[in-house]
């Protein structure tokens, strides 16, 4: 076998199939990070030729520009309620299939529909829920006695819709969570019954530790989807055309949907660039502190919490 | 002791019923946006302005599905969203299980590390690339043609390369040997032994890839102009940008519209759920 690994490691072939990858990493991931990073120090429409700034974009975007401010605390309102929210309501319907009951799998399919879709047409159909007049939930609400909100047409409800609207779509969440109650030993549970343990003990003491690695890749994937929201904002919130989505009053105009606004609108190539990379940075320190925060709840059975 | 045997079914048969409710209750709140939808797109004008609704339509208005067909040249867009998902899922699988073999069947120097890079870049936010990637097109005169949609899937995707590395990894090397003895290729091992053997991964990575195509927005949006060249989705972006712009909204043709464009996504869903399962869990696990 040693002789066989050795003969493996001089392998040279292998170069060759990781190349489609390799040189598609290059031309599509790593030239344009360092182009983009350039082009955030320029001014740039795209019909002259670029002009070199300095800092004067991050200046501007840290400083100056109050839409950036606006779209920062839209974002950080969305993914404040959207991903805890997701990640429990995940967590709780996953606890809801984990049982052995005829017919779950249709149950399992039922929740899981949602999230299969087409996002576009998912939005237009929330649009025509969330309408203030004849809308599903407005008349819902009518049914129980309460004069719903204007929903999309409110600056004040705007980003809740299009939250509840995210929470529709947690049926990827849910079945990593519930791959992660189903992979738990049933001897743990075993032990603990025999020990006496009431049902919540038994949550705390087991389930949670033992799926703690998956909520944790929930939280990750949920929020870093969340801080790039951009499709449902841009098909559902431009009622006067194009060029006004993030309306009511720019209460859903979301950071990703000002960037492409600035870049795809307005042909801000450098701004745009020096919006992305704040982005980045943001995204990239969330996910680091998360990885922090982790090694406090995470629970990776090798070696124990690392 | 009677007690217990007593009340012992019955605590059960309790619980059981308030798993059902719920599990029944939450079906139902899944459920209704669907149904919703699917009935607004059957109802007259008036119909889906009425108060109270009436979820079953008393003339079922078939017609809404004709408009929203002539409305957009949606037969067109289906055809051109057909033609963009092959090219992507044929180019885009086909490279990503050679890069996975790569990485699973060889050992070279830096391999473990150029692998780490792979998975790394899966985290890097889409917006970073976006705009020196549509220079450099817009550049090569790329600008309204499928190709800023297709050449970047070519080269595999860190996602597929990943999950079809973990099922490669899966296959024991004595294969790998006994073939090798044989005389065979690396590529013929590949081609022989490993791709048929690969083929429930393979089934996976052909999901993912058909529903990233298939439904894909943003980059039709910033590199397709033209009317006709559009993609189903961008197609009924504009469907809808051209319905609310007219006075009262024809809810009910958008909503025949979206019904149309979810038929495909909701069969292949049906047909293929445990391959979505499987490939979310394999990414999962990972965490």
């Amino acid at each position: 076998m040693p002789h066989q690994q050795n003969k493996l490691f001089k392998d040279w072939q292998g170069y060759l199939y990781i190349m489609p990858w390799f040189i598609g990493f290059i031309c599509f991931a790593l030239g344009p990070i360092v182009v983009s990073f350039f082009m955030s120090f320029t001014r740039w429409s795209m019909l002259s030729s670029p002009q070199w700034i300095g800092l004067e974009n991050y200046s501007e975007i840290l400083l100056r520009d109050p839409l950036v401010g606006k779209s920062l605390w839209n974002t950080a309102y969305y993914v404040l309620f959207s991903v805890p929210l997701g990640i429990a309501l995940s967590l709780g319907l996953a606890l809801l299939l984990n049982q052995k009951l005829r017919g779950i799998g249709l149950f399992r399919t039922l929740f899981f529909l949602p999230s299969v879709t087409n996002l576009v047409a998912v939005s237009i159909l929330w649009m025509w829920i969330f309408n203030p007049e004849f809308g599903l939930l407005n008349r819902a609400l009518e049914w129980t006695g309460i004069e719903g909100p204007l929903w999309l047409q409110s600056e004040t409800w705007s980003k809740p819709a299009l939250i509840l609207m995210s929470l529709w779509g947690i049926g990827g969440g849910m079945i990593i969570m519930l791959a992660a109650l189903q992979g738990i030993p049933p001897e743990l549970y075993e032990a603990a019954d025999l020990d006496g343990a009431k049902r919540w003990r038994k949550f705390w003491h087991i389930t949670a530790p033992m799926i703690s690695p998956a909520l944790f890749f929930n939280l990750i994937m949920n929020m870093i989807g969340s801080f790039q929201v951009f499709t449902q904002a841009f098909v559902m919130t431009a009622s006067a055309g194009q060029g006004s989505e993030g309306a009511p009053n720019n209460s859903t105009l979301f950071f990703v949907l000002y960037l492409y606004k600035k870049a795809f609108q307005q042909f801000k190539m450098g701004y745009a660039s020096a919006l992305a990379w704040i982005l980045f940075i943001i995204i990239l320190l969330f996910t680091l502190l998360q990885f922090n925060l982790s090694r406090r709840w995470v629970y990776y059975e090798a070696g124990g919490r690392s | 002791m009677s007690t217990l045997s007593r009340t012992k079914p019955m605590v059960g048969a309790l619980r059981f019923g308030i798993s059902y409710f719920f599990l029944v209750a939450v079906s139902l709140v899944f459920l209704t946006p669907l149904l919703w939808m699917i009935s607004s797109s059957l109802q007259s004008l008036e119909g889906v302005f009425r108060v109270p609704f009436h979820w079953i339509p008393e003339n079922l208005q078939w017609q809404n599905y004709r408009d929203a067909m002539t409305l957009i040249p949606f037969a067109r867009y289906v055809l051109n969203t057909t033609v963009i998902s092959i090219a992507i899922i044929a180019g885009g699988v086909f490279s990503s299980t050679l890069v996975a073999y790569g990485f699973s069947r060889f050992r070279f120097r830096g391999r473990d590390k150029l692998f780490g890079l792979c998975i790394a870049t899966m985290m890097l936010p889409g917006q970073v690339t976006m705009i020196p990637l549509y220079v450099l097109f817009a550049r090569l005169g790329w600008i309204d043609t499928y190709l800023p949609l297709i050449v970047p899937a070519l080269f595999g995707s860190p996602f597929y390369i990943f999950l079809l590395r973990q099922f490669f990894l899966s296959i024991p090397y004595e294969y790998d040997e006994a073939a090798l003895l044989d005389g065979a290729s690396r590529f013929r091992i590949y081609w022989q032994i490993i791709l048929p053997l690969a083929r429930p991964a393979i089934a996976t990575v052909v999901v993912f890839s058909f529903m990233g195509a298939w439904n894909d927005f943003f980059n039709p949006l910033i590199y397709i102009n033209s009317f006709e060249k559009a993609t189903l989705t961008l197609g009924l972006n504009s469907l809808k940008a051209q319905i609310i712009g007219a006075g009262q909204t024809q809810w009910h043709v958008l909503m025949a519209a979206s019904v149309l464009v979810l038929i495909p996504n909701v069969l292949v869903f049906f047909l293929a759920q445990r391959q979505f399962i499987k490939g979310i869990n394999v990414g999962g696990l990972r965490g």
